[in-house]
């Protein structure tokens, strides 16, 4: 009788995280991370299956399975090898890609249990070499040419990545202060380490990316300009426009975009001041419109940050939230409170300018719209008044427009992001673009794809000359 | 990281810094504005330009020590450096020839001031110059004014020298045809010579400098209300129309951190930053 096959776990390996009351007044790192035996563990239930299905949900086609089974055999730096062929960020996607709308989506074993928990594995042994020091790979033969690349963010810094390693001379130009964009100015602490952000940008670096920061492209050269230095151009400037309730009251003081309440706490690290210099306020009563990451993300920041009560005001129901399930409860589990189907109408201040209350209305769900979700639709006669003294609107980002705006001949759409065919070439010779630019607001794996593509159609572009 | 080349104190708690930053220069025009962030932990401010020297590859800026961050850029010397430096931001003012110009400038925002004057004054325009301080010994820039201004008039708040206060100009409206104003200064100074000139209809330009944080439409903070829109001073301005500027709603939100500047201030000073 030959001997029976261990029976697979159903269930995943729960994330060991920090206490719900403990964390809602810190900003350290919620999820805590897999211990070594918790990730073989884990490990242990993926069935390899033959033709793996969870690649076809990475948008940079890591190999999971093989990853996974070099970490069943504990054989870490091998596995982390295997990972970064493909994603340059690898602690970053770990933590933050919506793995269960991608790989794990379409995992076998998510069939009749938990899926396996590919993200974790990934922060577990992308962890395990930065404690230990990036091995950089080997250069490739230089080909002599030049390439561009304008926003520091996830498409970017992919981008740069993948033609560094191809042999191009690259650098990086990056409007703020710091390299990696959204990761480094909007996703708080507690989600995203900030030293874990910077090791991965170092890392590019260290592959021989050159990142210029503090320099706008659009203001301090243009495109053109660019175009006349290097043999390529890719645009990843991303979505970094807030959009506004217009609604009135809106200018009031105490009322932020969530971009600018984000930017304050996580790039400027106001939850430190006057450590650092730079101030936010929050009141007792904060609300947050909108029902997304970044909602959330200011939700929980408000609660560290102070405030008595923190009310997500949503206008359709739970159900329709973009935000990651995870993240829900995260933001739930911390107190968090959810008013779903209800949308303000105007802002009142008081005599200082500051906003001290908040019209809303019910809504019911209608007949769905174009997105496919059913459309919010007012009650008549359900208006009330929510006190509040702080308010974060995260109802959207639209499309950084400056190189748009200064680059004659680059195809644009009526939403301004810029036109590319599936390559991610632009209507302009020798440039490309991808990420949020392209798409509008999106994830940030999806941003490290577009990346990768546009990396590989401009390396075949600049092989033929 | 950007260097100072050269360091005045042009009166008591006013300096004058103009940095290395060749790539700025080069770019950079009357009515822009540059970020700047000293160290590590400190803020990023926007400064408006009052000069760039494209040969020397130096902007020039004039900031009054008000707060922490100015108080701790004061502190620098020649040589010293700063951190960052971001710009040229905001749009370039309008220059061309208008006919006659008057350019009305307040407190520190007199060196912003200049650099536009003297960019009405070589596009062929008659200017008019006005330069205002709070009291005499406060007052900067009087003399590069002079050169590049046909007629110029001094006023003090006190009425320590020249007028007092900005009532003069309502004659001065009565008397002459003026085609275009320019107002770079205190928020009640700009709201002072719009209110002067609306009823000349006189087109008005007024440069605001609200509180921002990234200065590239990012982050909304300096989102102004101007003939009923909401504009972005970064990426929309800094220039905007003065009779459509909601001044009360500008002046609420500049004083929106007004608590925290000053305990920062106060901790500067009480060395409680180390770094």
């Amino acid at each position: 009788m030959s001997k029976p096959k261990p029976k697979i776990r159903k269930e995943v390996v729960p994330m060991p995280k920090q206490d719900p009351k403990e964390r809602s007044s810190n900003f350290n790192e919620v999820a805590l991370g897999y211990t070594e035996e918790q990730t073989v563990a884990e490990a242990e239930r993926c069935l390899q299956c033959g033709e793996p299905s969870c690649v076809k949900g990475c948008p940079v086609e890591v190999d999971i399975p093989a990853f996974i089974n070099l970490i069943r055999e504990r054989r870490f730096d091998e596995a982390i090898r295997k990972i970064k062929e493909k994603n340059s960020l690898p602690a970053i996607c770990g933590r933050v890609c919506p793995q269960e709308e991608q790989c794990q989506a379409n995992c076998t074993l998510g069939k009749v249990g938990d899926p396996v928990s590919v993200g974790r594995l990934e922060r577990f042994v992308a962890d395990w070499e930065r404690e230990r020091g990036y091995e950089i790979p080997q250069k490739s033969v230089s080909t002599g040419k030049k390439v561009a690349i304008v926003g520091a963010g996830p498409a970017g810094l992919t981008a740069a990545a993948d033609l560094a390693k191809l042999g191009y001379e690259v650098v990086i130009f990056e409007a703020l202060h710091k390299p990696s964009g959204v990761l480094i100015y909007g996703i708080p602490e507690f989600r995203l380490p900030k030293k874990i952000v910077e090791a991965e940008a170092e890392y590019i670096e260290k592959l021989g990316v050159t990142i210029k920061t503090n320099a706008m492209i659009g203001k301090l050269y243009t495109l053109k300009e660019l175009l006349e230095q290097f043999g390529a151009v890719f645009i990843g400037t991303g979505a970094g426009l807030p959009s506004f309730m217009r609604i009135l009251g809106e200018n009031l003081c105490g009322i932020y975009s969530a971009n600018e309440f984000l930017i304050r706490v996580n790039l400027m690290k106001a939850y430190a001041f006057p450590e650092y210099d730079t101030p936010i306020y929050v009141g007792e009563k904060v609300a947050v419109i909108g029902g997304g990451n970044v909602a959330m993300d200011a939700a929980r920041c408000a609660l560290r940050l102070g405030a008595k009560e923190v009310k997500i005001v949503y206008r359709r129901s739970r159900e329709e939230m973009p935000a990651r399930a995870e993240e829900i409860e995260n933001a739930e589990e911390e107190g968090i409170v959810f008013e779903f189907l209800t949308n303000p109408k105007r802002f009142v201040g008081n005599e200082r300018n500051w906003v001290k209350a908040m019209e809303c209305i019910r809504m019911r769900l209608g007949e769905p719209d174009e997105s496919g979700r059913r459309r919010p639709v007012p009650i008549e006669g359900s208006d009330f008044i929510m006190d509040v003294d702080t308010v974060i609107i995260a109802i959207g980002r639209s499309p950084n427009p400056i190189i748009q705006q200064t680059t004659e001949g680059l195809q644009v759409t009526k939403w301004g992001t810029i036109v590319v065919d599936e390559n991610g070439k632009t209507s302009l010779e020798g440039v490309y673009a991808g990420g949020d630019i392209v798409t509008g607001e999106a994830t940030v794996i999806s941003a490290m794809g577009a990346g990768k593509k546009a990396a590989k159609a401009i390396h075949e572009s600049l092989m033929k000359k | 990281m950007y260097r100072i080349v050269t360091k005045l104190e042009l009166v008591s708690h006013i300096n004058l810094f103009k940095f290395s930053a060749k790539e700025i220069a080069a770019k950079t025009k009357p009515g822009q504005f540059v970020i700047l962030k000293v160290d590590e932990r400190g803020e990023r401010i926007p400064l408006t330009v009052a000069g760039a020297d494209v040969e020397k590859g130096t902007i020039t800026v004039v900031c009054h020590e008000v707060g922490k961050t100015t108080k701790q850029l004061g502190s620098l010397n020649e040589g010293g450096c700063i951190q960052d430096l971001l710009g040229p931001l905001g749009k370039r003012a309008e220059i061309r020839k208008f006919g006659t110009v008057l350019c009305v400038g307040g407190g520190v925002m007199v060196a912003p001031l200049h650099f536009q004057a003297k960019a009405f004054h070589e596009a062929g325009n008659m200017v008019i110059g006005v330069i205002g301080a709070r009291t005499e010994n406060q007052l900067i820039f009087e003399d590069k004014m002079r050169k590049v201004c046909n007629e110029l008039y001094v006023a003090t708040d006190d009425g320590t020298r020249g007028y007092k206060g900005l009532d003069f100009l309502k004659d001065l409206f009565k008397e002459r045809k003026i085609d275009r104003v320019v107002a770079v200064g205190p928020i009640v100074m700009m709201k002072t010579v719009s209110e002067v000139t609306r009823p000349y209809g006189t087109p008005t330009i007024v440069n605001l400098i609200p509180i921002m944080v990234d200065g590239m439409g990012m982050c909304g903070a300096c989102r102004v209300t101007v003939g009923g829109k909401t504009r972005f001073a970064c990426v929309d301005g800094p220039d905007f129309d003065g009779h459509q500027v909601d001044f009360e709603e500008l002046m609420a939100r500049l004083k929106m951190y007004a608590p925290q500047e000053k305990l920062a201030f106060v901790f500067y000073e009480k060395g409680g930053r180390s770094l």
